[in-house]
Order: C-alpha cells, then sequence, then structure tokens
C-alpha cells in the first residue's frame, strides 16, 4: 500500500502536465452526509485532489464563509473524529488533504491524530497555524505515519524563510496568493509570487485563497501553478444547494479536465 | 542584550498563519531595539508620568487592614488615566508602532478598557484607530463605545461565536492578517504569539517594579503575598515579575469561577489545570472541550471573562512560582461593595476578584493588591447583579 505521501505525488504525475483541481470541502456542512455527497460530485466533477477542512471554534485564517459553515457544523454537533471518518470515505476516490488547526491536532496527540489519518487512507494535512517554527514535532510524527505535511507560504514569506520551509515540504507547498484569508475576490495575479515560490520547492506549488471562478482557475494555472485550490466558493455553493458537480466541472474545464 | 522570550517553559510559541510570521519577526526586532533605546524609554516614561498619572500610589488601606487583620496595600492602577492599568501597555505600543513607521492601529476590547486606552493612545500620537468589540460587550458597555468615538477611533462590531471578548480577539488578528504592512495590532493583554507576551509583560511591569520600591520604602519589609486578578493575565504578570526573585512572596493569581468551577460557566483554566493548547497564537492554559473546540469562559467581569491565559502565568504555575486559585461572580460583588464602603474606592470587577481571594484568605503579615482599575464602567452590571 502506498503512503500518502506518494498518493499526492501520484496524483498530480497524472495530471500530465495540467494543473491539478483541488476543490475544499467544510467537513459536516451543511451536514456529515450532504458533505459526502459534495465530496463524491467534487469527484464527479473532475477534481484531482480534495481538501477536507475540519471546523473550528476559532479559524484565525478564514474569512466569513467558511467560518460560518464551520460554526454550522460544529453547532450541529460534528466531531473530529466524524471529518476523518468523512475522509476516510472520500479517499476511494480521491487523495485526501485534511485542513485542520493546530488545538484540534494536539488535543488529540500529534502521533495519535497523524497515525489516524494513516488508519483512515488520508493522505496529507495541512495546518493554518503551525508555521515551520512550531513545526517539528507534527513532522517527524506525519513522516512516522507516511502522512504529507503540507506547509503554507504567503506573499509576505521573505526568501530565506521560502528555501528553510522548501526544505522540509512534503506533497506539495499551499502558496497563499494574497496577504489575507480565504475568501472570494477579483482576479488572480500571482504570477511573481509563483515563480519565486518555484526557486525554493522541489514539490509541486499549488495556489489557493481567492480563486473562485474559472478565469482565475485558468489564470492561476497559466500563471504557473502545478495545482488550484478552490474554497470559499465552493462553501457558499454548497450552502445554496448549488449542482456541486456542475461547479467543479466548470472549473475543471478550465483546466481542460476532461470531464468525468 | 536580553533577548524576547518565545517560550515560558512549554508555553508561548507562535502559532499563526504564515501571513504574521514577518510581521512578528519586525516587531520582536523593533522592540529589542526599542527596549534598549535611552530615546524611547525616555520618551515612554515622559507619557506615562505626564500624561497618564504614574507612579500610582501604593495605599495602605487602613479600614481594610482592620477587617482583614492584617495590613493590607493597594496598588492604585485604578486612578492612571483612562482608569485602569491597560493604558501602560496602549501607550509603549502604540509609541512603538509610530517608531516602526506603521500608521493604522487596530486592538480588541472586552469591557472596553483597552479599546478606550488603545484610542486615547492613538488621538495623542496621531494614529488612525480601529477597534474590534463583540456586538455582546458593545451592549453591555455603550459608555465606553461613545468614549472611543469621541476619541476618534472606529468600533467595528463583532457578529461571530459569543460576540464577546474572544471574537474580537479572533477578529483583530485576521485583520491583521490582511492589513500586515501598515498596520500594528496592539494586544490587550499578555497573550497571543510571541513576542506579545513578553513585549506586554514589559511594559506592565512597572506596576510591580514601582510597588516592591514602594512597599519596602513605606512598610520597611517586602509582602507575603501579592495578589492579582488573571484574565489574559497583563496586570498580574506586570506586578509579579519583580517580584518572581524574592522568594519570601507569595504570588497568587486570582482567576473568574463565575458561577461556580463545576457549572462550566468560568474562566478559570489555570485554576483547573488540564490539557493545555492553543489559543490565539500561543499554547497556554485554555478552556476546551475533548475535541480541542474553544470554550466560552463566563464572568461578571468583561476582562475576565476569556477561556484562554498568558503563556507565562501557565509556566509560573507549573513551576510552583505561582499559584491560582478562582472568585464567583458573588464573591466578587462583595467586595466590590465591602471596598466602596470602607476605603470609598470602586473598584473594577476584575480586581474585586483579587480582594475577594485577599478577603476570604488566611493570616499573612503583609498583603499587596493590584488594583488593576475603577469600577465606574461596572455600576451598571453590578447594580443589576446586586438586585437579582
Amino acid at each position: 500500500m502506498s503512503t500518502g505521501i506518494e498518493r499526492i505525488a501520484a496524483a498530480f504525475t497524472a495530471t500530465n502536465g495540467r494543473a491539478a483541481l483541488m476543490p475544499y470541502l467544510m467537513g459536516g456542512f451543511p451536514d456529515l452526509e450532504r458533505s459526502l455527497a459534495v465530496g463524491e460530485a467534487y469527484a464527479d466533477g473532475g477534481a484531482d485532489l480534495v481538501e477536507l477542512g475540519v471546523p473550528f471554534s476559532d479559524p484565525l485564517a478564514d474569512g466569513p464563509v467558511i467560518h460560518a459553515a464551520g460554526t454550522q457544523a460544529l453547532a450541529a454537533g460534528v466531531t473530529v473524529p466524524q471529518v476523518i471518518e468523512l475522509g476516510r470515505a472520500l479517499s476511494e476516490r480521491l487523495p485526501v488533504i485534511l485542513m485542520c488547526y493546530a488545538n484540534l491536532v494536539f488535543a488529540r496527540g500529534v502521533e495519535r491524530f497523524a497515525d489516524d489519518l494513516a488508519t483512515a487512507n488520508v493522505s496529507g494535512l495541512i495546518i493554518p497555524d503551525l508555521p515551520l517554527e512550531e513545526a517539528p514535532g507534527v513532522l517527524a510524527a506525519c513522516d512516522a505515519a507516511g502522512i504529507a505535511l503540507v506547509p503554507l507560504v504567503a506573499p509576505t514569506t521573505p526568501e530565506d524563510r521560502l528555501a528553510r520551509i522548501g526544505a522540509q515540504a512534503r506533497g506539495f507547498v499551499y502558496t497563499v496568493s494574497v496577504t489575507g484569508t480565504t475568501g472570494e475576490r477579483e482576479g488572480v495575479d500571482a504570477g511573481d509570487l509563483l515563480a519565486r515560490v518555484k526557486g525554493h520547492f522541489d514539490v509541486p506549488v499549488a495556489l489557493g485563497f481567492g480563486i473562485s471562478t474559472p478565469a482565475h482557475v485558468a489564470a492561476a494555472a497559466a500563471a504557473g501553478a502545478d495545482g488550484v485550490i478552490v474554497g470559499t466558493r465552493l462553501v457558499r455553493a454548497a450552502a445554496e444547494g448549488e449542482d456541486m458537480r456542475g461547479v467543479v466541472a466548470e472549473l475543471a474545464a478550465a483546466l481542460d479536465r476532461p470531464g468525468a | 542584550m536580553t533577548p524576547v522570550e518565545h517560550r515560558f517553559g512549554p508555553y508561548g510559541g507562535q502559532f499563526v498563519p504564515e501571513t504574521l510570521m514577518p510581521a512578528l519577526a519586525e516587531l520582536e526586532a523593533a522592540w529589542l531595539d526599542a527596549r534598549a533605546d535611552a530615546g524611547f524609554q525616555a520618551d515612554l516614561q515622559r507619557l506615562l508620568t505626564e500624561y497618564a498619572g504614574r507612579p500610582t500610589p501604593l495605599y495602605h488601606a487602613r479600614r481594610l487592614s482592620e477587617a482583614m487583620g492584617r495590613p493590607v496595600y493597594l496598588k492604585r492602577e485604578d486612578l492612571l488615566h483612562t482608569g485602569a492599568h491597560k493604558i501602560n501597555n496602549a501607550l509603549g505600543q502604540a509609541l512603538l508602532a509610530k517608531r516602526m513607521g506603521k500608521t493604522r492601529i487596530i486592538a480588541e476590547t472586552g469591557a472596553g478598557q483597552h479599546g478606550v486606552a488603545s484610542a486615547t493612545a492613538c488621538a495623542l500620537l496621531g494614529l488612525e484607530c480601529i477597534v474590534y468589540m463583540g456586538t455582546e460587550d458593545m451592549r453591555r458597555q455603550q459608555p465606553n463605545v461613545q468614549r472611543m468615538g469621541l476619541l476618534g477611533a472606529t468600533v467595528a462590531p463583532v457578529e461571530a461565536g459569543a460576540r464577546t471578548l474572544k471574537e474580537a480577539v479572533s477578529a483583530a488578528i485576521r485583520d491583521w492578517v490582511t492589513n500586515v504592512g501598515d498596520t500594528h495590532y496592539i494586544i490587550g493583554s499578555s497573550v497571543g504569539p510571541a513576542p506579545f507576551p513578553a513585549l506586554v509583560r514589559d511594559l506592565q511591569r512597572v506596576i510591580g517594579d514601582e510597588a516592591r520600591a514602594q512597599v519596602l520604602e513605606q512598610a520597611g519589609r517586602l509582602p507575603e503575598r501579592v495578589i492579582a486578578c488573571v484574565g489574559g493575565g497583563s496586570n498580574a504578570i506586570g506586578i509579579f515579575v519583580p517580584f518572581v526573585d524574592d522568594p519570601e512572596v507569595q504570588l497568587i493569581g486570582v482567576e473568574a469561577a463565575g458561577e461556580g468551577l463545576d457549572t462550566g460557566r468560568h474562566g478559570a483554566p489555570l485554576t483547573l489545570g488540564g490539557r493545555g493548547g492553543v489559543l490565539h497564537g500561543a499554547y497556554s492554559a485554555i478552556m476546551q472541550d475533548e475535541d480541542g473546540q474553544i470554550l466560552e469562559a463566563h464572568s461578571i467581569s468583561a476582562g475576565l471573562d476569556y477561556p484562554g491565559t498568558g503563556p507565562q502565568h501557565a509556566h509560573l504555575r507549573d513551576t510552583g512560582r505561582a499559584r491560582y486559585e478562582a472568585i464567583t461572580d458573588r464573591q466578587a460583588l462583595d467586595a466590590f461593595q465591602t471596598v466602596a464602603r470602607l476605603e470609598g474606592i470602586i473598584p473594577a470587577l476584575e480586581s474585586s476578584h483579587a480582594v475577594a481571594w485577599a478577603l476570604a484568605a488566611g493570616p499573612s503579615e503583609l498583603d499587596v493588591i493590584c488594583l488593576s482599575g475603577r469600577g465606574g464602567k461596572d455600576l451598571a452590571e453590578a447594580l443589576a447583579a446586586l438586585e437579582r
């Protein structure tokens, strides 16, 4: 059986040079059953990987839409083990990367958390409030379990720091396209940032935050992103009961991804 | 040069989005530089003396002493401009922000004391000021909302969660993530990612430096106990730190037991112990559920209504150098009245927790209590609660 790191690498390789599409899903929103359906619609619509968010009481990196979705999921009683189980179900279709705030990982215990992800066939872990300096313990546990601890970089990250983050990146690097929190924005202008990041990373470079339309997705790919992450737009679509497969298929089409 | 601590034992750290990491490094470097700069220190000293009203008196409270059967001294931070110790930190950080070339200040506030202090410092130094405040706190503390407006600050309402301090801090951090280039975040307590806990402590230790010299001068000895209330813990860390190397001085932090520690409706993570966790950028004692979701705190005093606490306090607790106990809403209200009637001083409900602990405590040769703020802001809330 392959490790999470290997499975993520294979997903990027399988695109044959096309940028990979990685839609975001808030676990347990609007409820557990429907969030599973949303994830399956992503797979049906042409996603290459899926980013599965774990609802948290105090999400510092998220804008109002994802924050509200997480709050609603928590109010409905969604738990961390339930979201990991959701990851297990989705992993039958796509590589799953869990997006989870640090305290939920520490509360469960770092080794146990990494082992639980491996057992559930989750491939990677993104912790938006765990910068390089705080990461060593989690990285060791993830490495031992074969889980890719995916780092984030931002427009404010200086060169020397990019190099240090690059030296311990696993799976891919999550490049935050804007100085800010998650949320829909007017346009995507990340060419310079992507070029700067790519100089320091051997793993694929994915771009996220503020990417919402097929045009944004195409622009991100044209600017050199190896992967494109769409979050808030899809959480809003799920809240409004849109045809999730259709929405994702439009995003996939912008990458010339043959629809499934 | 003494470094700025990132960790206090296992506690502290920088659990924030990557976007903020360069800003934290910039702030740390600026503070190391300013802290050692005689010109900056002279500017700050002048503001603290001529503008804020330092040094504050250490007052030998004779009628309280009689009631408690031992000498009791009150460190009168309530006499400062804007009514609480918060101004020590707000003036220092606003001056630092100006030195760093930042033009925009954000702050969070619960009761409104730190918001008013920040708005005041920004008015004085000509800085734009936005204060995040939960809408529930805005309702409870309407006069402070009006004060901030009068001082030229913008109060940004926060609708998330219980609409109180925890959510206001989160909203301020999100603003900082978005506007980090021209903005400085004046955090109001000794919490948050490094370098904030050390920075705020450095700016608040003036309380303890003064109190230690004053008690030696007035009583000819060190206190047996130093007592202060702890929400985030800035007045407490400020008065504790200068006494840490005096082993004969006991340090007592008083948290909010709210409606009772066994009800879950309190703000006492240090007292209860339990697993540490990450809140607002630091690993410390926090209130959380089994999954690690942060719980809502409760206290009659908005300043203690917070589910986290400063990382240095967690370390002082673990090492046994300080101990932490909790006082209920009811005990705090009783102390609020007692101090008013015996001494003609209306203390803040926060500070009333420290007094309440002393009222209930065993004998001592001399107690120093930090009276961190005045109670004018609490009249409506306290009188309503007393009628219930």
